[in-house]
């Protein structure tokens, strides 16, 4: 069987085009088991759960359970509100000792957890002449996309719907936009709540997804997470295999010309 | 529009009666929804008639609990400075009248005990006074957030209330929440509780969350407390408040409480049917969760071990643990057991579950969620010269 292609972010190959986040699980025991069984090869981390000091917190373990030499570690900037709060917890994390990257998530409304495009923007800025690989969380505004890709972010991810919703693909037609112009990886992150979800996001031509909730509250999140990884690796399989158009009416088929007598 | 102004605009009083006559046919057309998107809807599923539901509540409650907050439960220590207080409140203990030993903790103590509450895993600090102009002075709460703060990567405060001014300096020193009880939202009550003192002053309190977030705190805790007025009508007129700062506070967390009245000095004791039942109490948790998917709701050690056990799997997403409500009080803990050595008599109220923040973990383990003690970092709120060192 032929092989999906890798994804490359940043110079750096990842076998799977599944990325996963840290959140909601009920132990860390949970989450590493999950991390495993998805098969992904990103995990992302809310640094406000971590301990980022020079010694070990026991009570602020969640690090512990991410295996490094299995996972790139992609800090989270959650939690913070604007520009300026997002940069300084991205320089604690590189204090700590995590790689440069990070994943700018600025979402001050806390009712839907809807990106700041204004704060993003001006926080990758600083992040990119930094020289970090900057990731950023957007709501899916193909032109915010574009000015984020000019100032030289790594991936634009968009959200498919809001946060924890499970809603799906909400915003197909400017993710289709945007997955049109984009020079970057495309990440749908967000909202995706079912297999299904996260295969339709591959086959419209997204480079990957970003998945938590819905495979951190499952009954049985380990199986989830490899249900998440089949799931995408048959959406890329049938984006890069090719898939007819699809049309609302009937369309001229070659095999059975109905007007060759005319010619 | 501060809340003040609009809260008298409000048909609370019919709501409340509407939540207690609410028919079957419109509690079932709420729970077919699966959300409260009015205040209509959740006075329904606050309702009688929407007891008998509780079951289906509880589980669309676990429901969106579980997708907005995975399965974890967050860890908070009160820390009381002082019992001193010049109001008169007829069911506080801190009552300005009652003999009970008055103290304002040294900021080495508050320092001292929150090291103390560091060791047993709390990484998020709840400062609590009583309102004093003189020993609980602006610089002196200042004062212990600053030092604190390198031990607690998340303080928040409840004390009197005050204005943009001195919360922004709090905010600027590190605070990044609030807690403020309504207490009551009925004016009369409000008045025949809060005999003297400024706390007299019903509209200040109403608009402190306003002023708190104005001056740049980004957690606001809220709630009446249960058991001065009917339930319900508080529990409407809280929610009523909490959409308003929904949009007036956008950018700030809303952390919704239940707490009931308890036993405390002076002796104050709850009408029938003022303060909820336990069922009702899991009720009206479902209906604000059903209302608020988003929203903190935090379970205290006012509730017994058995409720608590249960809030875990409902809907409750912060508790504390082997809280002391008086000041200085934990200085007498022994670290081992985490129980005082003495009893404490200038204890605000008595809690209803003793178990240390070790039983507790242990508990919430058991029922398979995560315990989570850090949720913040102190790079949020502090400029980074100060971080680094």
């Amino acid at each position: 069987m032929t092989q999906n292609e890798p994804l490359i972010i940043a110079g750096r190959t990842f076998q799977s085009r599944l990325l996963v986040g840290t959140g909601k699980f009920s132990s860390g025991e949970a989450m590493r088991e999950a991390l495993r069984a998805s098969g992904t090869g990103l995990a992302t981390v809310a640094l406000k759960r971590a301990s980022l000091g020079p010694t070990k917190d026991a009570f602020a373990d969640i690090l512990d359970f991410i295996e490094p030499d299995r996972y790139l570690v992609l800090p989270n900037t959650s939690g913070a509100r604007d520009a300026d709060e997002a940069v300084r917890i991205a320089h604690l994390s590189e204090k700590a000792g995590l790689p440069k990257w990070v994943k700018l998530e600025i979402h001050p409304d806390v009712n839907y957890l809807l990106p700041d495009p204004i704060e993003t923007l001006k926080a990758a800025e600083i992040l990119v002449k930094e020289g970090w690989t900057v990731l950023p969380y957007i709501n899916a505004d193909p032109v915010l996309a574009m000015r984020l890709q000019d100032v030289g972010c790594a991936t634009v991810m968009p959200l498919g719907s809001p946060i924890g919703t499970n809603r799906g693909i909400e915003n197909e037609a400017q993710i289709r936009i945007i997955i049109a112009q984009a020079r970057v990886p495309v990440v749908v992150d967000a909202g995706i709540g079912a297999p299904s979800h996260a295969a339709k996001a591959m086959e419209m031509g997204a480079d990957a997804v970003l998945v938590n909730t819905a495979i951190a509250v499952a009954r049985d999140p380990v199986r989830m997470a490899s249900a998440f990884a089949a799931a995408v690796e048959c959406g890329r399989a049938a984006f890069e295999a090719g898939l007819p158009p699809v049309s609302a009416n009937a369309k001229a088929s070659a095999t059975s010309p109905l007007t060759a007598f005319l010619d | 529009m501060k809340f003040s102004e609009v809260l008298p605009t409000l048909p609370i009083g019919k709501l409340a009666a509407y939540a207690a006559d609410a028919s079957e046919r419109d509690v079932l057309k709420v729970i077919a929804k699966g959300r409260a998107e009015t205040l209509e809807d959740f006075a329904a599923l606050i309702s009688p008639a929407a007891a008998p539901h509780l079951e289906e509540m509880a589980h669309l409650s676990q429901a969106l609990t579980q997708r907005n907050f995975g399965r974890t439960i967050h860890m908070f220590a009160p820390l009381y400075l002082s019992n001193e207080c010049v109001n008169k409140c007829k069911y506080c203990g801190f009552s300005r009248d009652n003999e009970i030993p008055r103290v304002t903790i040294p900021v080495a103590q508050a320092v001292r005990e929150t090291e103390m509450l560091a060791r047993q895993g709390f990484r998020s600090l709840l400062l609590v006074a009583g309102e004093h102009p003189k020993w609980v002075s602006n610089g002196y709460v200042v004062e212990v957030i600053r030092q604190c703060l390198p031990i607690m990567p998340s303080i928040a405060i409840e004390l009197g209330p005050t204005t943009v001014a001195n919360y922004a300096k709090m905010a600027e020193a590190g605070c990044e929440g609030i807690v403020v009880y309504q207490e009551s939202y009925h004016p009369e009550t409000y008045a025949a509780m809060h005999t003297a003192g400024p706390k007299r002053n019903m509209a200040f309190r109403l608009d402190t969350l306003e002023r708190a977030y104005e001056a740049g705190m980004r957690r606001l805790g809220m709630s009446p407390l249960y058991g001065l007025y009917e339930w319900r009508h508080e529990a409407v007129a809280l929610v009523a408040h909490a959409m308003h700062l929904m949009k007036t506070c956008w950018r700030a967390e809303l952390s919704i409480g239940l707490p009931r009245m308890r036993p405390a000095t002076g002796g104050f004791a709850p009408k029938m049917g003022d303060v909820m039942s336990d069922r009702q109490t899991v009720q009206l948790l479902c209906a604000f969760r059903m209302t608020f998917p988003r929203a903190d709701i935090t379970a205290t050690t006012r509730e017994r071990p058995a409720v608590r056990d249960g809030l875990v799997l409902i809907g409750a997403t912060h508790m504390s643990a082997g809280a002391s409500t008086e000041p200085g009080g934990y200085s007498d803990y022994d670290e081992t057991t985490w129980r005082p050595r003495t009893p404490q008599p200038g204890e605000q109220f008595h809690i209803a579950d003793d178990r240390s923040p070790r039983e507790m973990a242990a508990m919430i383990r058991r029922q398979g969620y995560e315990v989570v003690w850090k949720d913040f970092d102190r790079s949020f709120v502090e400029r980074e010269e100060a971080a680094a060192s």
